[in-house]
């Protein structure tokens, strides 16, 4: 909790410093940060957006509560892509996160801020939120654990959305252990969230037992190594996949189809969903506002505060649910999603987990990605699919490259989540 | 032109009369208090909100389903319709798309005695955005527009007919009609203000050759159904036998002018994107079906009055039309189903709403005890709405202003009293009536019922002072 008070922050990970929560519970010994897309009452909560400059939520999020009443501190708000929309932390409009691995890289993002907190040892642990990937991609490019739970685990209650259907709140810290207390804390049934109805179960217990890696039945999808993945990251991932292997666990290869379609699904719903969801930030109620003329000006105006690359998935989104392209874009999509849904189905018939490298890469240069937002968008192609099936996934610290960290990303069924944890903690004993 | 029908389909908003709004817990009574203040993150569209189903909505939802005869679907969704408007607090609205909650239903109405059958294409569920005031006057003199977000997200139904509609009067019928039944069910406040709100899609076929259609919106009362849609037929009609053609156009009817002008060109027309809200998981409505049950309707009710209390079609209609005063009629019948038909239909109705009052602000039990004197002949009908009238002005019982007034019938010795002293004070009259001046009777007998406080009987007065004045003689 010591870096935290004199406002130094070298690697840019915080929007917003502050200081609340804390007291008697069982997570009175973590320091915490909250992404800046997760409201919290009398703090500034920006998604990194110039449109939400000096919005002050009203409401805590139900996550932000839970960890208030269990004693946690929140610390700080963390740096995010604008919206979420980005690996990289870099289209903030607070300037981008740096890795503290590397200054000189990115952090991973969205959820960058909260990664690099992690790593940099600011906080014990920070709230991510993954519609991607964007709390497994920043875990394995700092190095650190990082948790997407099962769709309607965690409430979404205050989380400004993005892409609704796809994203979850999860959080991020050194060990599964701390990962567990918090999502433990976190989870469960919400009132407020219609879609949050998951029976939780003792998640931090879960965390702290590790399970008996020699019953373990491990499937690697053909379509998640191989092509399109660094050497040297694979290399890492066999490494890690040999571990498994020399403890006991059953390792299948096997065939997933689908995931050759998810992502151009994915990048499909995510904007579509996008295009509606940040439809209301036109300055009347909050945010900067648009000034001047009748309300549609006055709209557009407010609307020429959002980044590029929310500008771009806006417009593409609003192109692909449109009259005309809506059959073409928006419903083959859902097909795909429904495929890839399948598709893991039928593999956990056999399989406790699904492995794979979280990251095709290792983190890049700072820069280096923003140029070509193509490129920026394969690097999701293997955290993807999780979320269009809505099953719970996890990085894993697990070697690196050149000192560059590689994430082991263990993936389960749904609502298995109590026995992913288990799963992840066994691998991080096994690896060190 | 030779052969012209009028095709109308006609789709009826109505804010369901739920305690909390659609998908928050903020209270839906806002009418009398200062604006925004019936609000909370997610009926204001704060960001990270959530929107959570009210299951009363859902159950009054199934009601009206039950009622007009729709299937209901085991499984329901719903969907965003997305477009910017400032009184739209998230820039989309949650509605249902492809999945309504009600379709294929039915209603009857009947115009001047002929009865046909309407069909209802769906009636789903979706919130009311929160409510504009122009400052300055109309929207296009206005310098500045503030928004009222208390409306926003309370419950409606839309309620959309199949183009079985003939003319603006059957239009009326069924906008009655609908209220009528959604009273009944107890799902709806006929009595708030935009509390029913109609769009009405128009147009003329020719040779049955199907024409253009307008969409006429806005008509926020039944009177305006039969005035807007009046409008419109008749200048679709006027266009067509100048031999121009109608636009297809959505159109605003001005309520203060009377007239439709055009809001939206066909090429302006919205597309909407309509997508599955994932927010809110595909609802379940099984149990609602098994255990929503809906009351006897207006036309069962109607049926009923007349076989079971002998009552004229007029008056059965009348007393069915609102549920309050069929149940109040019933609870008066049993003294003398006609008598008490009269007296509520043709006096006590009239009374209230002379007064801006309703049935439940009177005690049927009270009221009972009225026409049970009426009836045994202790109070004349002249009295009795004598008393009424007193009653509902000074709010006290209706028996209890017979009494206190004396408004009950004179006895006979009364009578005989007030008649001799009539016949004493008033020699010229009694000298008129002995010289065959048959007014001055009338004029003898009005002085009796003043001195007994209108209790005289009349026919008995007559009787008396006749025979009193034969003696003169």
């Amino acid at each position: 909790m010591s870096a935290t008070d004199d406002g130094d922050d070298p690697f840019n990970a915080f929007v917003t410093r502050c200081r609340v929560g804390g007291g008697d519970g069982m997570l009175s010994d973590l320091s915490i940060g909250v992404k800046d897309n997760i409201s919290t009452e009398d703090v500034e909560t920006t998604c990194a957006s110039q449109v939400l400059e000096g919005y002050v939520p009203p409401y805590d999020a139900t996550a932000v509560k839970r960890l208030k009443d269990a004693g946690a501190s929140i610390v700080g708000k963390t740096n995010l892509d604008e919206f979420g929309m980005g690996s990289t932390t870099e289209t903030s409009a607070y300037g981008a996160t740096r890795n503290p691995v590397d200054p000189e890289r990115v952090p991973g993002g969205s959820s960058g801020g909260s990664a690099a907190a992690v790593a940099a040892g600011e906080v014990d642990a920070a709230l991510g939120t993954d519609t991607g990937g964007s709390v497994r991609c920043p875990a394995a490019f700092c190095g650190v654990v990082g948790y997407k739970p099962t769709y309607g685990l965690v409430s979404r209650y205050g989380l400004i959305a993005y892409a609704n259907s796809l994203e979850c709140i999860g959080p991020i810290a050194d060990d599964v252990e701390t990962v567990g207390r918090v999502l433990d804390v976190i989870a469960g049934e919400d009132h407020r969230d219609g879609t949050c109805n998951l029976e939780a179960g003792d998640l931090a217990s879960a965390a702290r037992e590790p399970v008996e890696l020699g019953g373990l039945s491990v499937a690697v999808p053909e379509e998640l190594v191989g092509d399109g993945v660094d050497p040297d990251v694979e290399a890492e991932f066999e490494r890690a996949v040999d571990v498994l292997k020399s403890e006991g666990a059953s390792v299948d290869r096997v065939s997933m189809p689908s995931l050759e379609r998810a992502l151009a699904a994915y990048y499909v719903i995510a904007m579509g969903e996008a295009s509606s969801n940040l439809a209301r930030f036109d300055g009347v109620r909050y945010g900067p506002g648009g000034g001047d003329g009748d309300w549609n000006e006055s709209f557009s105006s407010a609307r020429a505060g959002f980044g590029d690359e929310v500008k771009r998935r806006v417009m593409l989104g609003t192109f692909a649910l449109s009259e005309g392209y809506h059959d073409e874009y928006y419903d083959k999509a859902q097909q795909a999603r429904e495929l890839v849904r399948r598709d893991f189905h039928r593999v956990f018939e056999d399989a406790d987990v699904v492995a794979s490298p979280t990251m095709p890469v290792t983190a890049f240069e700072l820069g280096e990605a923003l140029d070509d937002p193509l490129e920026m968008y394969q690097m999701d192609v293997n955290t993807v699919p999780v979320n269009l099936a809505g099953v719970p996934s996890v990085s894993v610290p697990a070697g690196d490259v050149d000192g560059l960290p590689v994430g082991l990303q263990l993936t389960a069924a749904k609502n298995r989540d109590a026995e992913l944890l288990s799963t992840a903690a066994a691998f991080e004993e096994a690896w060190s | 032109m030779t052969d012209a029908d009028v095709v109308i389909g006609l789709e009826v908003h109505v804010q369901l009369d739920t305690d909390s709004k659609m998908f928050c817990g903020c209270s839906t009574e806002y009418d009398d208090s200062p604006p925004n203040t019936h609000t909370c993150p997610t009926c204001l569209g704060l960001p990270g909100a959530l929107p959570v189903v009210n299951e009363r909505a859902v159950e009054y939802a199934v009601k009206v389903g039950k009622a007009l005869d729709c299937s209901i679907a085991e499984d329901t969704a719903f969907h965003r319709k997305n477009y910017f408007y400032p009184d739209l607090p998230k820039n989309f609205q949650i509605t249902q798309y492809d999945s309504p909650i009600n379709e294929d239903g039915e209603l009857e109405i009947s115009v001047e005695d002929e009865s046909k059958s309407v069909g209802i294409r769906r009636a789903h569920m979706e919130e009311d955005p929160g409510s504009l005031v122009h400052k300055g006057g109309s929207i296009e003199r206005s310098s500045y527009t503030l928004v009222d977000y208390n409306r926003s997200g309370t419950p409606l139904l839309e309620i959309v007919t199949e183009p079985d509609v003939e003319s603006p009067e059957e239009a009326r019928a069924v906008v009655d009609k609908l209220r009528e039944i959604l009273e009944y069910l107890g799902v709806f406040d006929a009595d708030r203000g935009g509390a029913l709100r109609v769009d009405a899609n128009v147009s003329i076929s020719v040779d049955d050759e199907e024409g253009t259609r307008t969409e006429v919106k806005n008509i926020g009362s039944t009177k305006g159904v039969v005035k807007a849609l009046r409008y419109e037929v008749t200048r679709q009609k006027n266009q067509l036998k100048r031999g121009g053609d109608v636009q297809q156009e959505t159109r605003h009817y001005d309520d203060d002018r009377g007239v439709t002008v055009t809001l939206r060109e066909k090429a302006e027309e919205k597309d909407y994107r309509y997508f599955r809200e994932a927010d809110i998981p595909p609802l379940e409505t099984s149990e609602y079906v098994e255990e929503v049950e809906i009351p006897e309707l207006p036309d069962e009710r109607r049926r009923r009055f007349r076989e079971e209390y002998g009552l004229s079609r007029e008056e059965a209609s009348k007393l069915t039309s609102k549920k309050a005063v069929a149940d109040f009629y019933e609870e008066v019948a049993d003294v003398d189903s006609d008598l008490a038909a009269t007296w509520v239909v043709d006096e006590l109705l009239g009374e209230l709403n002379y007064r801006d009052m309703t049935v439940e602000d009177v005690d049927a039990e009270d009221f009972r005890g009225l026409v049970e004197l009426v009836d045994a002949g202790e109070v004349t009908d002249a009295n009795a709405v004598e008393a009424i009238r007193a009653s509902l002005d000074g709010r006290q019982g209706f028996v209890e202003v017979v009494e206190e007034r004396g408004l009950g019938v004179a006895d006979e010795g009364e009578t005989l009293e007030a008649c001799r002293t009539a016949v004493e004070e008033n020699p010229d009259a009694v000298d008129d009536y002995l010289s065959g001046d048959d007014e001055a009777l009338n004029y003898l007998v009005g002085q009796v019922m003043q001195a007994t406080g209108g209790g005289a009987d009349p026919a008995t007065v007559n009787e008396v002072l006749r025979e009193e004045l034969e003696g003169e003689g």
